[in-house]
Order: structure tokens, then C-alpha cells, then sequence
């Protein structure tokens, strides 16, 4: 199997996966290439240079670890350091990681979801319907769906919350206490990115009372819910409520304001 | 890069020579991120984009260059304070630098 066909097969079966080309300098189009299947990193290819070799194999893996894309530069012996590139030709290199897909769990089997799921898929991401309601979570509802999982809240964060991490996105449409109380908690003690819960602010009044009652009620946990959910656009359809949860999502990882460019000034992309 | 692999693997198929261009780096303000990709076959057909339309026209004619010619991968950049630059400009203002190779690894 070539390079490139091994590469494709990890990129295929999202397994992750960094590519390490040089770009400019000795060796230019040399690749080497880090995988980690279960566990486990594989090296492959080589830049040729057995020192070169190890150094960028090291950086390529934690790149991939922070799902990070970039260029760096070192000696055609590996030399990393300012001082040792003095008088050495610079090879330049690209890391390039191919990470899973970000996940979107949305709790709650309801007509807002289908859309949610579509804007979601746009979007590039891993989508999972979860509701205990088994008439409602069905896949031929959710077609769009990459899972339609019928179970409560509680078990599904114990066995798959650990997975959760700042790409990813809990969204909790259920509007139903039995059914979002947990699933807030279960939200609360992974490292998602992003938790947002739907409902009026009447009822996300009650909702922070009951949550409350059930120990969730300090500012730094209350903080991280989005509640109500998603950004002020005035829209009322579920599609149009489904572009303003994900808008919200984009501008909080970002870290902007979700105003018009008109409105404000300076770069747009930083 | 992971969606224009069945364009990719549809060509090598047919028997089609394949290049690759990668967006490498960003000055200023551009329109894709490091490792936006987009592959050229020897026929001219295009999958992919590497900036808003403004320079893809320039990375295809760069592409056969390499297909035909045979050689190593090489850099180029896009944008107005590049001496080096082609003719061609972001029209958001910044300096896109690509690495463009044969798909033969």
C-alpha cells in the first residue's frame, strides 16, 4: 500500500491522523506520516534524516493530539533550536492533522431537532439524536442523523461523556424536566465546548430552579449553559432557530461578537 | 483534503495524473484556513478550493506545469505585496502561500 493509500484509509475511517510534508528546502515533497489507532501512534514514511526523522515525528504527534495545522521549521538533521539553524539550509515543514469530526449531541426527539441536524451536518458535524421515547428517536425521523440513540441522559453521558471535548456541542431541546435536569448535568461534568438548552426565559427560569434543587447552582457551572438557547435573529422557524444555535456555537469558539461587520471595525478573520 | 478524495481516487482510477494544492500559510486576511486542498487532474478538472475564487484560475494553470513537467512539488503565493506573486490578487487583501505536488506518493 502507498503513502497516500494509507493515508486515505485513516482519513476514511476517521481515525486520526497527521501529515508531515516538506515544503521547502532539501528534501522538498518528503512526507512522514503519524496515526494513532486505539491508543496506539504509528509512524510512517521518513523525511530522510533519521534525526530529522524523530524530531518531526514527535512535534507531528502533538499536533495531532491538538488537532493543530501548521509549519515548522528545522535543520536537515532535525535541528530545532534558533542557535543550531545558523548556517544550516532550512527545511521547511508542513504538519497537517485530520481529527475525528466534531460531535453534536441534541437531546430531545422533537421538530426543531431535524433541523438543528441538518444545519449541524453543513457543518461537518458527527450528529446524535438521543431521546428515551422510542416512537420519537427513530432514524427514519432523523435521517440525517449519524446516530439515533434511544436511552436517558444519565447513561449516555456515563459511557461516552468522556469523549466529549472544547470542539463539541450539547444541545438539549426536550423541554421536559425529567429529560433536560440530567442531561444538563451530565453536560456539566464533561469538558464539552458548548451546552445549550432550549425554552422560554419563563422556562428557563423554572429550569434553574429545579437544577437548583439538585445541586447545579454555582455561577461557574451556570455560566456554562447556553439558556435560552442560541442568538437573537428573530427567527421563529426550526430552521431558522437551528442557523441561531449554530451561529452561537461559532461565536462562542471563536470568541466574537456576532454583530455585523458593518458595525465593527478591524480584521475580519483574526 | 478529506473531500476531494472521490474525486481523487475517481481519476486515479481512470487512469489520470493528479496534482494537489495545499494552502500552506496566511498573511492578513484570507478566505481558507492552513490545509484547504484542492486537486487538478491532467484534464484540467478541479475538486476543491483553496481561496473565495480569486486564485484557483492561476492554481490550475500552476498544477499542469507540474503534471506535465514531472518535477518536485514547489511553493507559490498569492497577493498584491509579493513580488514573486502572479498577476492574480486576493481581493480580501492578504498573501496566501500554496504547496502544489503530483499526487504520486
Amino acid at each position: 500500500m502507498s503513502l497516500y493509500e494509507e493515508f486515505r484509509a485513516h482519513v476514511r475511517a476517521q481515525t486520526p491522523v497527521a501529515l508531515a510534508t516538506i515544503v521547502e528546502g532539501p528534501g522538498i515533497g518528503a512526507k512522514l506520516m503519524v496515526s494513532r489507532t486505539n491508543g496506539t501512534e504509528v509512524v510512517t514514511g521518513s523525511l530522510g534524516h533519521p534525526d530529522l526523522d524523530r524530531v518531526v515525528a514527535r512535534d507531528t504527534a502533538g499536533e495531532l493530539e491538538a488537532g493543530r495545522t501548521g509549519v515548522r521549521h528545522y535543520g536537515p538533521e532535525g535541528q530545532a533550536t534558533p542557535e543550531d539553524l545558523v548556517d544550516t539550509p532550512t527545511v521547511v515543514v508542513f504538519i497537517e492533522s485530520f481529527s475525528p469530526p466534531p460531535q453534536m449531541w441534541i437531546f430531545g426527539a422533537v421538530d426543531f431537532t431535524a433541523a438543528l441536524g441538518r444545519v449541524a451536518k453543513v457543518l461537518g458535524y458527527r450528529v446524535t439524536v438521543c431521546d428515551a421515547r422510542e416512537i420519537f428517536a427513530t432514524k427514519r425521523r432523523f435521517p440525517m442523523a449519524d446516530e439515533v440513540m434511544v436511552t436517558w441522559p444519565t447513561p449516555m453521558f456515563e459511557s461516552r461523556g468522556h469523549t466529549l471535548g472544547p470542539r463539541d456541542a450539547v444541545c438539549i431541546l426536550t423541554h421536559d424536566p425529567k429529560f433536560d435536569v440530567p442531561a444538563v448535568q451530565g453536560a456539566l461534568a464533561t469538558n464539552v465546548g458548548y451546552i445549550g438548552v432550549m425554552g422560554s426565559r419563563k422556562t428557563h427560569a423554572k429550569r434553574l430552579e429545579r437544577l437548583a434543587e439538585v445541586g447545579v447552582s454555582s455561577p461557574e457551572q451556570l455560566s456554562r449553559l447556553m439558556s435560552p438557547i442560541g442568538l437573537d435573529l428573530g427567527g421563529r422557524t426550526p430552521e431558522e432557530t437551528a442557523i441561531a444555535i449554530c451561529a452561537e456555537i461559532i461565536a462562542r469558539r471563536t470568541g466574537h461578537t456576532a454583530t455585523s461587520l458593518k458595525l465593527t471595525s478591524g480584521s475580519i478573520h483574526s | 483534503m478529506r473531500e476531494i478524495l472521490d474525486d481523487i481516487d475517481r481519476w486515479r482510477s481512470a487512469g489520470k495524473k493528479v496534482a494537489v494544492a495545499r494552502v500552506i500559510n496566511i498573511e492578513g486576511s484570507g478566505p481558507r484556513d492552513p490545509g484547504a486542498a484542492m486537486a487538478v487532474n491532467e484534464d484540467g478538472e478541479v475538486a476543491g478550493s483553496v481561496s473565495g475564487g480569486c486564485v484557483e484560475g492561476a492554481v490550475v494553470s500552476e498544477a499542469l506545469g507540474i503534471i506535465h513537467d514531472g518535477g518536485p512539488g514547489k511553493m507559490v503565493s498569492f497577493g498584491y505585496s509579493d513580488d514573486e506573486a502572479f498577476a492574480v490578487g486576493l481581493t480580501c487583501g492578504g498573501i496566501i502561500r500554496l504547496y502544489i505536488e503530483r499526487l504520486d506518493w
